[in-house]
């Protein structure tokens, strides 16, 4: 970088001073944090507040609208809910992809192509497309109005892209490793279960953690699966209170704001493993 | 004469652990393999073939579908004028994605470039909505567009120019489907980003120096070296970006559930009125089946013409 001689002469030629290069940035910066402060401002506004000084710093912030919802017992239960499916599915995908990523990247068989083309066919179906007839076969199974069946449908709709993902982690494996394994008479299954899954733990992890936000997120399945509000998820528990509360503002924003936190603060934490995990799913499998 | 023996015999019980081994691979396959295809062939593969079922049956979801109606429902949807404006609005996004929000983040990408101190602070932040719920950007978004300039903080900031007049957006059907776009870019715009960022991280370094001491300017060097070396990344954010367009559902719906006056319906969002609020369901799954076969054809479309993005791998 600096180091270079060469480039460092070229800096100075660049078209876009510097300077420019972060105005434009600092804008757009502005653009991505200006809705999310304002939202953050409100809850800590109270209702009056709200009215009169909009757009202001809360002074001083009010923190009785996050008391009250901290106080719901309904929120509580949204947050157990949603965590129930995250932690099923994400687990369910880790578990079942890698399985199915394992015999794809290391096992040889006729057919495996075709059977490889075969599930990962599920990258051109996205969720929305696919919702009314899951909707239809969960009905059949009478397992509407359960959480099983979000973690089955949301876990279903991960294979795709994840064995893809990981199939590419394994390969990545030296075959040598698994030929040394096999002549010291380690089984196919000893060999994925103590070589390979140590191996590939960042995978896993980035993997997991992607799955985690989908799973987080998703408002579709719940919407269209659950019926009784002691099974909503945050997604869908934050729709309906918004249609509940929209008079109260300072209120539905702190709502809002506290069902971000756990998105947000696992996001700074876990930022690499998510990059890792979009990247390679969409760069290279 | 012994060691011609002992050798035989080493033959043979090497042979029978052989053929061991391979019955036991065989039986990983299938137990490694029988998760997946279970959950997929359930959840995927069956309910569409149960929905091309139902397609043809006028079927509230009372009872058994008994109304067979052939394929009046397909008739129905191809002649109804929400549908086509729902496809209409659906293309209108993807034309718009493709031409403001993938080149804008492009251009920013290639602006930030791979050595700009403070690159990881500003992917951090560009990234934050797409980790945000749809629910969430959605009503941060509906609250910002708010036609009373003291909740809307847009409109807030409009008044302030001499001559310009509270706008009422969301509910205008004029400007609505500018502003599902606008919030759109504001959650997916990071994606992006991020991945034209590590698609510029993969780019040889030694290639563009090459070009810089041959004596080519910036604009030339994006124009040939850059952009062109993206290509696979830049397929793949097209393939995305089609595909999410044409399927978008939550922010439009909590932000105007295809209102004002059908103004911001998109195939989702009428494909959910008419499955789940109205519960037509034999109709909701001919719809359902339209939007398969649309994204269907434009995946194979998109693979013949474009060639495979690296995303979709092995297909």
């Amino acid at each position: 970088m600096a180091t270079n001689p060469f480039r460092r002469n070229n800096a100075f030629k660049k078209n876009l001073p510097k300077f420019f290069q972060y105005l434009i940035l600092s804008f757009v910066t502005l653009i991505f944090v200006v809705p999310i402060v304002i939202l953050v401002f409100g809850s800590l506004k109270t209702r009056g507040e709200m009215f009169s000084l909009p757009y202001t710093l809360p002074n001083p912030p009010q923190w009785d609208n996050y008391v009250k919802i901290l106080s719901m017992s309904s929120f509580w239960i949204m947050l157990r809910n949603s965590l129930v499916v995250m932690l099923f599915s994400t687990a369910g995908v880790l578990i079942i992809c890698s399985l199915a990523s394992f015999v794809f990247a290391r096992m040889q068989f006729r057919g495996k192509d075709l059977a490889f083309n075969f599930l990962t066919l599920g990258l051109m179906f996205p969720i929305t497309v696919a919702i009314m007839p899951v909707y239809l076969v969960v009905r059949q199974m009478h397992l509407i109005d359960t959480l099983l069946a979000v973690i089955l449908v949301q876990t279903a709709f991960g294979l795709s892209g994840n064995i893809l993902i990981l199939r590419g982690f394994f390969l990545a494996v030296p075959v040598e490793l698994q030929d040394a394994a096999s002549i010291d008479g380690c089984t196919a299954f000893d060999f994925f279960w103590r070589i390979l899954l140590p191996l590939v733990r960042p995978a896993l992890a980035a993997v997991g953690a992607l799955t985690m936000i989908v799973s987080w997120n998703d408002l579709l399945t719940p919407l269209v699966l659950l019926n009784s509000s002691s099974l909503w998820t945050l997604p869908l528990g934050t729709m309906q209170f918004q249609g509940q509360y929209s008079s109260d503002l300072a209120l539905m924003a702190a709502f809002v704001a506290l069902s971000a936190v756990p998105a947000v603060v696992f996001y700074l934490f876990a930022e690499r493993q998510i990059v890792t995990g979009l990247t390679a799913g969409a760069l290279k499998g | 004469m012994n060691m011609t023996q002992a050798r035989k015999g080493d033959l043979k019980t090497h042979k029978r652990t052989y053929s061991a081994r391979r019955v036991q691979d065989y039986l990983t396959i299938a137990f490694f393999l029988a998760p997946a295809f279970i959950l997929f062939l359930v959840f995927l593969v069956y309910p569409i073939f149960r929905s091309v079922y139902f397609s043809l049956f006028d079927w509230n979801g009372l009872g058994p579908a008994v109304d067979f109606i052939g394929l009046d429902n397909f008739k129905q949807i191809l002649t109804d004028t929400i549908f086509m404006k729902a496809v209409g609005d659906c293309l209108l996004i993807v034309v718009l994605s493709l031409c403001l929000q993938l080149p804008l983040a492009l251009a920013l990408a290639i602006m930030v470039g791979r050595d700009l101190p403070g690159r990881a602070f500003f992917r951090t932040i560009f990234f934050m909505p797409y980790v945000l719920s749809e629910v969430i950007t959605g009503i941060i978004w509906l609250g910002l567009f708010n036609p009373d300039p003291s909740r809307g903080f847009i409109n807030a900031l409009l008044i302030l120019i001499p001559g310009v007049q509270a706008q009422t957006f969301l509910s205008n059907i004029h400007q609505v489907m500018a502003c599902v776009f606008i919030v759109l870019t504001w959650k997916y715009f990071g994606l992006h980003l991020l991945l034209y960022l590590a698609g510029l991280q993969n780019i040889p370094r030694e290639v563009e120096e090459a070009a810089l001491i041959d004596g080519a300017n910036k604009w030339q060097l994006t124009q040939n070296i850059t952009i062109p070396l993206l290509g696979s990344t830049i397929r793949t954010t097209i393939y995305l970006s089609v595909l999410g367009s044409l399927t978008q559902f939550p922010l439009v719906w909590i932000m105007t559930k295809g209102g004002p006056v059908n103004a911001s319906e998109v195939m989702a969002t009428y494909m959910y009125r008419f499955a789940f609020v109205r519960f037509q369901l034999g109709y909701g799954s001919a719809v359902a089946l339209v939007m398969l076969l649309i994204c269907l054809a434009f995946s194979v479309g998109f693979l013949r013409l474009a060639g495979q993005p690296d995303y979709l791998g092995g297909i």
